[in-house]
Parts: structure tokens; sequence; C-alpha cells
């Protein structure tokens, strides 16, 4: 019998890597934008009055969110998925017909959902639900690519050679599991017009009311953002570091801990999105200690790739791709440190409302998902195109670029968010408001100009990023073999 | 056990899901239980009220507002008596928000009018300085969708019983009913008398010219639905 390496078929993970780049632009042009519009409202009709009613803040504002996790986020955990799946399995999707044709059905319906998305959301279908706005036809387009991903996912661990499954898979499985039963529970509508046979057919009403519907929402929102911007991210640095670094991964045992401990925890959390609202108590509170629990798995898992580096750590001098990597794992711990200190009830007083959340947002989100998202593309592209990374230099003006944009990001906003917590509470010695709102407003214009300044320099970053992936695509003459730990790159 | 797990997918996946689902299960399942009751005097939205929701969940406005007043003396001050639970029971969905990059609106129904809203849909900075809020013209051209509003409020009453047509306790002891036609013409017509009592009230020439014609501009669905916020 011929022994020699599997070839593995990436065409599915290279069309994701397209669709990671253009949502990533997309989502993150629309972010600044936003960030513009907030420091000064002009810019909600610098384009005429034609379009204003189109990109208004309120518009906008889901396009950004949705872009960022179900466009680039989303596109580069499939991208991961149809390369890092193949390579722990041992098998390659050319050796299924079937297989490559859910694969590629998979992308095409992914790219049109999204597309339908942003054009439906421009256009003001809205069900307002954060991170789950779109209307019920759209939810159905959904539930279809994601039922293709589980019959690819399915279908490769089925005809897989490597009988055990590597930590990576598990929590690729989890994230298919835990986003299709929070997504689906979520977005149970009653389509108005096969009703009462009129009105826009587009347009359905929640079967949770008021408080139950909070519950839901929360419980889907802090899980899908965790199923979706957590989970697949750790399975794929439980592979990418690895892999790049040459080293092998810490602690099998402090794995397996930090991932049964994350699945069980993590759906509780949710709760603290709900604190000081009309739930009961004893769901707050439960939502309030659960997510100061999940310290522990998060940190198992950031710390297991910390370690992983043991006696490597002048690879993070050497090469960018590394630094990206433990700069992402840094990120990690930080907001995940940073999140359960909202999350305690007397903090949340404070904290909920503010700004400081969406710091919060942004630090895991452009800090640690932007960052190992990257990574992994730049893992991926010298063994996907068979050509050396473009330019080194170009990753390095990029890293100092987006981490000085991410430190300005979350710094202002934390500063902002405090600010107006303590501005909301504050009282004159007679006991009377201090402040009326719109002074809160007030002081938060130069914070507001030092964030959209950081968007700048973290979108400028993501342009060179483009950049630099499209001419590796093109301007590199190409390997014969694949080079096995790091990447390969002109200087 | 975990080593033999790892080499049974199937049975893995289902220990992951378990493991998932319970929180679900002991947080989610039980308050089905309970539904959402209202309180005594809260009453369903009318046909012209709802599609002014449409029109606030169009624009997003949630992304900036909440409605949600937490039980602290500075917010009570500020906004008026904090939230209870089942002031929501007829939101569908929920609109409390995340963010107060502008004030909360639980109440504002009680403390601004139809005219100051629309001075400050059309220019925020105007009426109040400072204001970063984008200005909302196109609300006053637009017209509001109010067949999607009846729709929705007949859906509500046929699947989850909401009380149109009903009488609906209020807290001085009286009862009180929210009218909702059978037809899509009938809402049409209940929605346009409606307006018409909004538009009285305003002074842009355009808003006054369409409900004239029979037409409900956007700006007048959303006023209703905001001075019903109490």
């Amino acid at each position: 019998m011929e022994n020699r390496p599997l070839e593995y078929d990436y065409t599915v993970a290279k069309m994701f890597m397209m669709s990671t780049l253009i949502f990533g632009f997309i989502g993150m042009l629309l972010g600044v934008l936003l960030a513009l519009q907030l420091a000064w409202p002009e810019f909600n009709y610098f384009l005429g009055d034609t379009v204003a009613e189109y990109i208004s803040f309120g518009r906008l504002r889901p396009i950004h969110t949705s872009g960022v996790i179900f466009g680039f986020t989303l596109s580069g955990i499939f991208a991961g998925w149809y390369y890092i799946g193949q390579r722990v399995l041992k098998v390659s999707m050319a050796e299924s017909k079937l297989l490559m044709f859910v694969g590629k059905t998979h992308f095409w319906l992914y790219f049109i959902a999204m597309f339908l998305a942003v054009v439906s959301l421009f256009s003001g279908y809205n069900q307002t639900n954060e991170y789950s706005e779109l209307e019920w036809p759209l939810d159905i387009l959904v539930v279809l690519f994601w039922v293709l991903w589980g019959v690819s996912i399915g279908g490769l661990v089925g005809i897989r050679r490597e009988k055990a499954l590597y930590v990576s898979i598990w929590y690729f499985m989890a994230t298919f599991l835990a986003v299709a039963m929070l997504f689906i529970m979520n977005n149970i509508v009653i389509p108005t017009y096969f009703v009462s046979g009129a009105g826009d057919i587009m347009h359905g009403v929640s079967v949770y009311s008021g408080t139950s519907g909070a519950m839901v929402q929360w419980w889907f929102g802090h899980n899908a953002v965790g199923f979706l911007l957590t989970v697949p991210l750790v399975g794929m640095i439980y592979y990418f570091l690895p892999k790049e670094s040459g080293q092998a991964i810490y602690s099998y045992k402090l794995s397996l801990l930090s991932f049964w401990s994350l699945m069980f925890v993590y759906v509780w959390a949710g709760g603290h999105h709900l604190i000081y609202s009309t739930v009961p108590d004893w769901m707050q509170t439960m939502g309030s200690i659960f997510s100061v629990i999940l310290i522990l798995p998060s940190w198992g898992s950031a710390i297991n790739m910390l370690l992983t580096m043991k006696g490597e750590w002048q690879q993070v001098t050497e090469s960018p791709i590394i630094k990206f990597m433990i700069l992402s794992s840094t990120f990690y711990m930080f907001a995940t440190i940073e999140g359960p200190i909202q999350a305690i009830k007397s903090v949340n007083a404070i904290a909920h409302f503010t700004n400081w959340i969406v710091g919060h947002v942004h630090d895991g989100a452009l800090g640690w998902v932007g960052f190992i998202i990257m990574a992994s593309l730049y893992h991926m592209a010298p063994r996907i195109f068979k050509r050396e990374i473009y330019s080194k230099a170009l990753m390095n003006t990029q890293f100092w670029l987006q981490t000085l944009g991410v430190i300005l990001y979350f710094t202002s906003m934390w500063i902002a968010g405090i600010t107006q917590g303590m501005m909301w509470r504050a009282v004159d010695e007679f006991g009377n408001l201090a402040y009326s709102f719109i002074d809160s407003v007030d002081a938060l214009h130069v914070y507001y100009i030092i964030r959209a300044v950081g968007g700048i320099l973290y979108l400028a970053g993501f342009i060179i990023f483009i950049y630099n992936i499209i001419k590796t695509m093109s301007a590199r003459p190409i390997e014969e073999r694949e080079l096995q730990n790091a990447t390969p790159m002109a200087a | 056990m975990f080593h033999w797990l790892e080499k049974r997918p199937f049975f893995f996946g289902v220990g992951i899901f378990v493991v998932i689902a319970f929180a679900g299960l002991v947080m989610i399942i039980p308050h089905f239980v309970q539904q959402s009751r209202p309180l005594i005097g809260t009453k369903p939205y009318t046909t012209l009220e709802l599609t002014g929701r449409h029109v606030y969940m169009k624009n997003g406005c949630n992304t900036c507002h909440s409605q949600l007043v937490r039980p602290f003396k500075h917010e009570t001050d500020r906004y008026g008596a904090y939230s209870l639970s089942g002031e929501y029971a007829y939101d569908r969905p929920f609109l409390w928000g995340s963010e107060r990059t502008g004030p909360d609106l639980m109440r504002v129904g009680n403390y601004r009018t139809t005219d100051w809203h629309e001075n400050h849909m059309m220019d925020p900075a105007g009426v109040v300085p400072g204001s970063i809020m984008p200005k909302y013209p196109w609300l006053f051209t637009n017209t509001a969708d109010v067949d999607t509003g009846w729709a929705e409020a007949e859906t509500v009453r046929l699947i989850f019983n909401t009380p149109y047509n009903k009488d609906i306790p209020m807290k001085d002891g009286s009862v009180s009913q929210v009218k909702l036609s059978e037809t899509v013409e009938g809402g049409r017509a209940d929605a346009l008398i409606e307006a018409k009592l909004v538009a009285q009230q305003m002074k842009n020439q355009d808003v006054k010219d369409m409900v004239a014609a029979g037409k409900v501009p956007e700006i007048v669905a959303l006023i209703a639905y905001l001075n019903s916020l109490k």
C-alpha cells in the first residue's frame, strides 16, 4: 500500500476565509462609523438626507454587531473548522463527494443568508432582541446552514481515521449543539400574516412576553456570544498555537477540566444581564455567582495556552503570529476577569447601561476574537495557498496598530462608563440629583472621540491584514511542500 | 470515562448537550409554568400604539434607550416608579435595552407631551442642547404600516388570549376596554381615529395633510406609543 501523506482539500476553508475578510471589513467599517456618530451626530447625515434613514445609528448598530459576530467571527470559525477538522480527524474532504457538496452548499447558503440579513436590517426589519435581530424567514435560512454545518461535522467525524477526538473537535461540537438549542428557542415567533391574513409577511410576534422574553433572550444573548465568541475560538487556539509554536499542549487534564466546567458553568451566567431587573432574585443571584465561577474554566484554558509556550518565549519576539496568539490569550484572561467583576451585583449597579459594558465587549471582541481569528488565517494561508506570507513587516505594523487601537478603545470606554454610572447616581447635599441626563452625555464627548480613534487604528490594521492575505494569495511563488510547524514568511 | 467518551462522538455529543441544557432546564422551563401576569391597570396596546412600537423597533430606538427603571433612589427620582414584572405582560418582545446612550423611556408618557416629541424628533439638539441623538425627519413623511400593527394585535388576541374587547380591571376599581376590530379595514379605521387625536396636537402641516388624507405617518404612531408608556 502506498504510504504518503494525505492531501487535504481546502476549497471550502478558502471560501470562508474570503468571507471572513469581506464581513470583517464591513463590520468594522460600520463600527467606526457608529463611533463617529456618537462623537459627532453629523455623521448620521453625511451621505445626504435620502439615505439618512438607512445609516442612522439605530439601523446601523445591529448590522455592525451581526456583521462582526455572524459575518466575521462565524466565517472565521467555519474556515477554521474546514481546515482543522480534516487535519485532526485525518481525512480529506476530497475523499467524500457528498461532504464536499455539503460544505459548498453550507458556504453559499450562509453567504446568501448574511447578504439578506444585511439588506433586511438596512430596510428596518428588526426583531430587536440583541444578536437575534433577524425576522423569521431569515431565521429559517440560518437554521438550514447550521444543519448543513452539523452534517459536515457528523460526516467528517463519521469517516475519520484518528479514532480519538482532539480537543478542538470537542469545542466545535459544543458550539454546534449549544447555538442550535439557543437560537431555535429564542427565535420561536408566530408569523402574524398567517394568523390574521394581513400585514407584513416578514413580521412575527414572539411567544415569550415581557420578563420571560428577557430571560430567554439573555439566556440566548449571553450564550450565543459565549458559544460563538469563546468556545470555538478556544478550540481553534488549541490547534493553532501548538502547531505554530511546535510545542505540545501543556496539560491534557487542564484542557479536560476547563472544557467540561466551561460547558456546565457558561450557560448559567446569562442572568448577569438582568441584575436589578424584574426577573426573580434567585436567578439574578445565580447569574452573578456563576459568572464569578466562570473565571476558573476560562483561565484554565488561557493558562494552558500560556504554559504551552514554557521555555519557548523567545518565539513571541520572533514570530508575529505567536505575538497575536499570546496577546489574544492574554485579552481572553483579561475579558474573563472583567466580566465577572461587572456581574457582581454592587458593581453591576454602576456598570449596567453604561459604556463600560461596551468596553468589555470590545476588549473581548477586538483583543481576543479578532486577534485569534487573524492569527488563525495567517497560519492557514501559507498552507492553503502553498505560498509564504507576503510580509512579516506588515504583520508587525498591523499588530502594533491594532494593539494600540484596542487599548485606546477599552481605556476610554472604562472611564466613560464609570463616569456615566457615577454621574447618574450623584446627589447634592440635599439629596437631589446632581446632574441632568444631558450632563452625562456632554461629559462623554472626549471619550467617544478617543474610542473612534482606537476603532480607526484597528480598522487600519485590518486593512493591512486583508492586503497581506491577498498578496500572499497572488504575489508569492508557489512552494513545493508544506512546512510542518512555524509559518514560513518573507521578511 | 473521558477517554472512553473521546472515542465515541455520539455519546460525547449527548454528554455535552446534557451539560449545557441543564441550566436552561432549571432556570427557563419553570418560569413558563408561571406565565407573565399583568398588573391591575396594565392594558394591551391599541392598534396605533402597536404600530408605533414597530416604528420604535424599526429605527432601533432600543439601541440607545432602555425601558427598565431599576430599584434605586436615583433612578426613581429621575424616571419614576421602578419597573414591575407585570407591567411588561403585553410586551412582545420586551424592549429593556442594554445601553443608556439616551435616558430611560419606561415612563416617558408621564412627563413628555406630543408637542415635545414632535419638536424633538425633528431636531433633538434644538430641544435638548448638546443632545447627540440624530434627527428623524423621515418619520414625518413615511406612512406607518398599520396593517402589521393590527395583524399583531389580532394574532396575540387569538393565540395568547390577550384581553382585547374585554373588561380589564383598573387601579381605581373601574373597568376599561381596549378595542380591537375584527377586520383589518376596521383596524385601519380605528388607528386613523386615534391618529387624528394625536395629529390635532401637532403643528407639522405635512403630517396634518397625511392624516386628513386617511394615512398615518410614522411619527404619529410613534408618538401614540411613547405617550402610552406610563
